[in-house]
C-alpha cells in the first residue's frame, strides 16, 4: 500500500542524485561560472539570435501520439540536422493522460522534460506547482503580443502575472461526416443548424444506416458537452474559479439532447470509448464529433472511406465550440542550468515561427498572421477557424483538470450511461464542483 | 561459549529439560539471528508504513512545497459521505467489494475441480497442465488490452461470435461478469498448481484403507481429500481474497472503471488519487482503511478454519 510509493520516491531521489551528478560531469569543464544549481533569475535574459553557448541537450515531452506526431518528429529532425552539434534535442511522446500525471515528479527528479507542449488549461495548475519558469523574455523577443493571438489562447498562459508559454496551435472538435452516408440521404455537406441536423439523421436512419451518430460516455462526450453547454449561452466557471456553473438550464438542455440521441434510436447505447471513432472508421457512423488532429489518422489509416469535416453544428442558438491550444513551457528541471534556459528558449523561438509546417499535422496555427497563409488556408481544418470568437476554452484555474475529471465527465457518463437523469446528475456533479474548487483555492491560494 | 557460563552447581544441568538450555543463551543471541531479516523489515515495511501513515496525517501533494498537517481530516473526510472523496471512495470499496465476493469462490472451487482432474492419470496429462496454467504467464497489461477489444460491446469478438448484444465493458452486470471472467480464466492455473500440490502430498494410504472401509468416492472426497487440503486451503484462500481485493489492472485497462466510476475498485482509486491527482494525503488514509478491512477479512479466514478443525 503505502511501501510502493515511498520506494518510488526513494527510486527518484536517488534518480535525482545521479542524474545531478551526471549532469555536473557533463557540463563541468566547458561551463563558465554557476552550477547546475543557479537559479533561475540569476540567468541572462533571452534576447533572440543563435544560442552560442556549449554542447547542450535537451529532453522534449509532448504527446503527440495520433495523426500529429510523424509531422512534430519531422520537424525536430529537421532542427537537430541544422544545430547539430550545439543544440541535441530528445524527443519524448507519451499519451497526454500518461505525460500530466509523469511530468511533475520527473521533474522535481531531474529526469523530466526541459521543454514541454502542454495545453492551455493546464499552464495554470503546472504553474501554482512550480514546475515551471516564465517566458516573458522570449515573447518580448519573438514581438508577440495579445493582438498577434486568439486572445483566449493569449491569456491562458498567463499566472500571477508571469508569461509561461507560447502557442503553438488552436484545435478544436468537429464533426466529421460519411460522405457516402450522406450521399444516400441526399445530402453533399453536413447540416450546420439544430433542425437540418436531425432531419439528416432521421433521413439517414430511413436510408438503411441503423445508427448514424454514436454518442461516446466518455472522451470526447465531455468535449461535446461543453461545446453545447456555450451553445446554449451556458457557462462552465465562475470568473473567479469558486462556482460551478455548468449546471444551469443551458448545461442541462445541452445534456439532454445528447441523451435524446440514444433516445431516438440514432446511437446505440453504452457506447465503449473509442468505439464511435472505431465505427466511423469502419463505415459504420455517418456522423462523429472529434478532435481536427485524427485528419492525419483518417487520411492513413481509413485510406479507402470518403469523409468530410465540418464545424460543429450549432444546436443551441450560438455557434461555439470547444477548443484548446498547445503550447511551449519550459520547466523548472531546465531552470537550474543557465545554458539550457538558453538553448531551451531558442529552441521555442525557432519551432513556434515553424507554425505553417505544423498546421500540416492537422492543426490551426495560433498566430492570427499564419492562418492567411496561401500554403495554410487550403487545410481542411481551417474552414472551422473562420470566425475564432466560436472557439471556446476551458479557463486555465490551478487544478481545473480535477474538477473536470471528478466531477464534469462523470456527470456527463452517468446521464449518458442513463444511470441518472441529466439534471440529476448535473446537479450531483455541480455539488462535487463546488467542493472540489473550494479545495483548490485553498490548496493552490496565493 | 555457553558450557562457560555454567555455575559450580552445574552438574544438575544436562538433566534439566530442554527449557533450561534457552535460559543459558545470552539475552540478545535471538535478536541477533532475527537482526538480517529485522533490518529489511524496518527499511521496507515499519518505516514506509509508519511514513505513509505521517502522509495521511497531512494535505500532503507531491509537487507542492507547503503540505500543512490536518491531522485526522483525511480520515473523517472518508466517513463523511458529502465530502467529495468520501462518496468515491466507498463506491470503489463496494466495486472491491463485490469484485472480491464474486471471484473468490470461483477462484477456489474451479481450481480445485480443476486440479483434482489435472491429478488423475491419462494421456497428454502434462499438456492439459500445461494449458490450464499457461494463461498465467501472461501480464495484466497483455490479458487487459487483449479482452478489451474483444469483450467491446459493439465492435468485439465476443458478441460476434456469440451473437449476443451485451454491453461487457460499460454495463453493470455484465462488465462485472467480464471482469470476473477474465481473471477466473487468467489465475485459474496458479491456485489449480498449488491445490495439486497439495493433492499429492495427501499420503495414498488414506485413500486405500478408506476404500477397503467401503467409502464411495464422494466419501473419499469430504473425508479424506479435503481434510487433507486444510493448510493448502487457508493459504489459497487468503491470498485469493487479498489478490482479489488488490484488482487494478483488469478494471484499469477492460473497462477504464466504466460505466461512471461503478467498477472503479479501491486500488485503482487510491492510485489515481495518489499518483494522477497527487493527493497523496488522502491516497495513504484510503490505503490505511482498505488496509484495516483487509486484515479483518484475513483474521475472520483464520479464524474460520481453526474452528472447524477442532472436533
Amino acid at each position: 500500500m503505502t511501501s510502493p510509493l515511498s520506494r518510488r520516491s526513494f527510486l527518484g531521489l536517488t534518480g535525482a542524485a545521479g542524474l545531478t551528478a551526471a549532469l555536473a560531469a557533463c557540463g563541468g569543464g566547458t561551463r563558465i561560472g554557476a552550477g547546475s544549481s543557479a537559479p533561475a533569475s540569476a540567468v541572462p535574459s533571452f534576447s533572440g539570435g543563435e544560442y552560442t553557448g556549449p554542447k547542450v541537450t535537451l529532453d522534449y515531452w509532448n504527446g503527440f501520439t495520433g495523426g500529429d506526431g510523424p509531422h512534430m518528429r519531422t520537424m525536430l529532425e529537421a532542427f537537430n540536422k541544422e544545430y547539430a552539434g550545439r543544440i541535441e534535442v530528445r524527443n519524448v511522446t507519451r499519451r497526454w493522460e500518461d505525460l500530466y500525471p509523469a511530468m511533475p515528479t520527473a521533474i522535481s527528479a531531474g529526469k523530466g522534460p526541459d521543454v514541454a507542449i502542454i495545453h492551455n488549461d493546464r499552464i495554470g495548475t503546472f504553474a501554482a506547482r512550480r514546475t515551471l519558469v516564465p517566458l516573458d523574455d522570449v515573447v518580448g523577443a519573438l514581438q508577440l503580443g495579445e493582438t498577434d493571438f486568439i486572445p483566449a489562447v493569449w491569456n491562458a498562459g498567463i499566472y500571477d502575472g508571469k508569461r509561461y508559454s507560447v502557442p503553438l496551435d488552436v484545435h478544436s472538435l468537429g464533426d466529421y461526416w460519411n460522405r457516402a452516408h450522406l450521399e444516400k440521404a441526399g445530402l453533399s455537406e453536413a447540416p450546420t443548424d439544430k433542425a437540418g441536423y436531425e432531419d439528416a439523421l432521421a433521413e439517414l436512419k430511413d436510408a438503411g444506416i441503423e445508427t448514424p451518430f454514436w454518442m461516446p460516455s466518455k472522451w470526447p462526450a465531455h468535449l461535446m458537452f461543453m461545446s453545447l453547454l456555450w451553445q446554449f449561452g451556458g457557462e462552465l466557471y465562475s470568473e473567479d474559479g469558486t462556482r460551478a456553473l455548468w449546471g444551469s438550464d443551458a448545461g442541462a438542455q445541452a445534456l439532454t439532447w445528447m441523451v435524446e440521441q440514444i433516445g431516438k434510436g440514432f446511437s446505440p447505447a453504452k457506447v465503449a470509448q473509442d468505439s464511435q471513432y472505431a465505427a466511423f472508421k469502419n463505415d459504420k457512423v455517418s456522423f462523429t464529433w472529434d478532435g481536427i488532429w485524427q485528419i492525419n489518422d483518417l487520411k492513413t489509416n481509413a485510406p479507402s472511406l470518403k469523409w468530410g469535416l465540418s464545424p460543429v453544428p450549432n444546436i443551441g442558438g450560438t455557434a461555439a465550440v470547444w477548443a484548446s491550444s498547445h503550447n511551449f513551457v519550459m520547466t523548472s528541471q531546465a531552470g537550474k542550468d543557465p545554458d539550457k534556459v538558453q538553448a531551451a528558449k531558442f529552441f521555442i523561438d525557432h519551432m513556434s515561427r515553424q507554425s505553417t509546417e505544423w498546421a500540416k499535422a492537422g492543426m490551426i496555427p495560433a498566430r492570427n498572421s499564419v492562418r492567411q497563409d496561401p500554403g495554410v488556408a487550403d487545410l481542411p481544418q481551417i474552414k472551422l477557424a473562420a470566425d475564432v470568437n466560436v472557439f471556446h476554452f476551458l479557463p486555465a484555474l490551478p487544478g481545473v483538470g480535477d474538477v473536470q475529471s471528478k466531477a464534469l465527465e462523470l456527470a456527463v457518463a452517468k446521464a449518458v450511461l442513463r444511470e441518472a437523469s441529466a439534471a440529476d446528475a448535473l446537479k450531483e456533479g455541480v455539488a462535487t464542483a463546488d467542493k472540489l474548487l473550494a479545495d483548490n483555492k485553498r490548496k493552490y491560494g496565493n | 561459549m555457553l558450557t562457560g557460563k555454567r555455575s559450580p552447581s552445574g552438574a544438575a544441568v544436562p538433566d534439566r529439560p530442554p527449557a533450561g538450555a534457552a535460559r543459558r543463551m545470552r539475552p540478545w543471541t535471538p535478536y541477533a539471528f532475527l537482526a538480517p531479516y529485522l533490518a529489511l523489515f524496518a527499511v521496507f515495511m515499519v518505516l514506509p508504513i509508519g511514513f505513509g501513515f505521517w502522509t495521511s496525517l497531512h494535505e500532503w501533494d507531491i509537487n507542492l512545497p507547503r503540505k500543512p498537517f490536518v491531522g485526522v481530516e483525511n480520515y473523517t473526510d472518508l466517513f463523511d459521505p458529502g465530502s467529495v472523496d468520501g462518496g468515491r471512495f466507498w463506491t470503489a470499496m463496494r466495486a472491491t467489494g463485490i469484485f472480491t465476493v464474486a471471484s473468490v469462490p470461483l477462484l477456489i472451487v474451479l481450481p480445485l475441480l480443476t486440479a483434482l482432474l489435472m491429478n488423475g492419470r491419462f494421456r497428454g496429462r502434462n499438456v492439459y497442465r500445461a494449458v490450464y496454467f499457461a494463461p498465467y504467464v501472461l501480464g495484466v497489461a497483455v490479458v487487459g488490452f487483449v479482452w478489451r477489444f474483444l469483450l467491446d460491446g459493439n465492435i468485439g469478438l465476443v458478441n460476434h461470435y456469440l451473437g449476443l448484444d451485451v454491453q461487457w465493458t460499460t454495463d453493470v452486470p455484465p462488465a462485472w461478469v467480464a471482469l470476473v471472467g477474465v481473471t477466473v480464466w487468467w489465475t485459474l492455473g496458479l491456485n489449480a498448481v498449488i491445490f495439486l500440490a497439495g493433492l499429492q502430498d495427501i499420503p495414498r494410504e488414506l485413500h486405500e484403507a478408506a476404500m477397503v472401509d467401503g467409502a464411495s468416492a464422494r466419501h473419499r472426497f469430504r473425508a479424506v481429500t479435503l481434510p487433507g487440503l486444510r493448510p493448502v486451503m487457508v493459504f489459497v484462500v487468503n491470498s485469493t481474497i487479498l489478490a482479489s481485493a488488490n484488482m487494478f489492472g483488469q478494471s484499469y485497462l477492460i473497462t477504464g472503471g466504466a460505466p461512471a466510476d461503478q467498477t472503479k475498485t479501491a486500488i485503482y482509486l487510491i492510485a489515481e488519487t495518489g499518483l494522477r491527482q497527487f493527493d497523496m494525503g488522502t491516497a495513504s488514509a484510503m490505503s490505511f482503511v482498505l488496509a484495516a478491512f483487509l486484515m479483518l477479512a484475513s483474521a475472520l479466514v483464520f479464524g474460520a478454519f481453526r474452528e472447524r478443525s477442532r472436533p
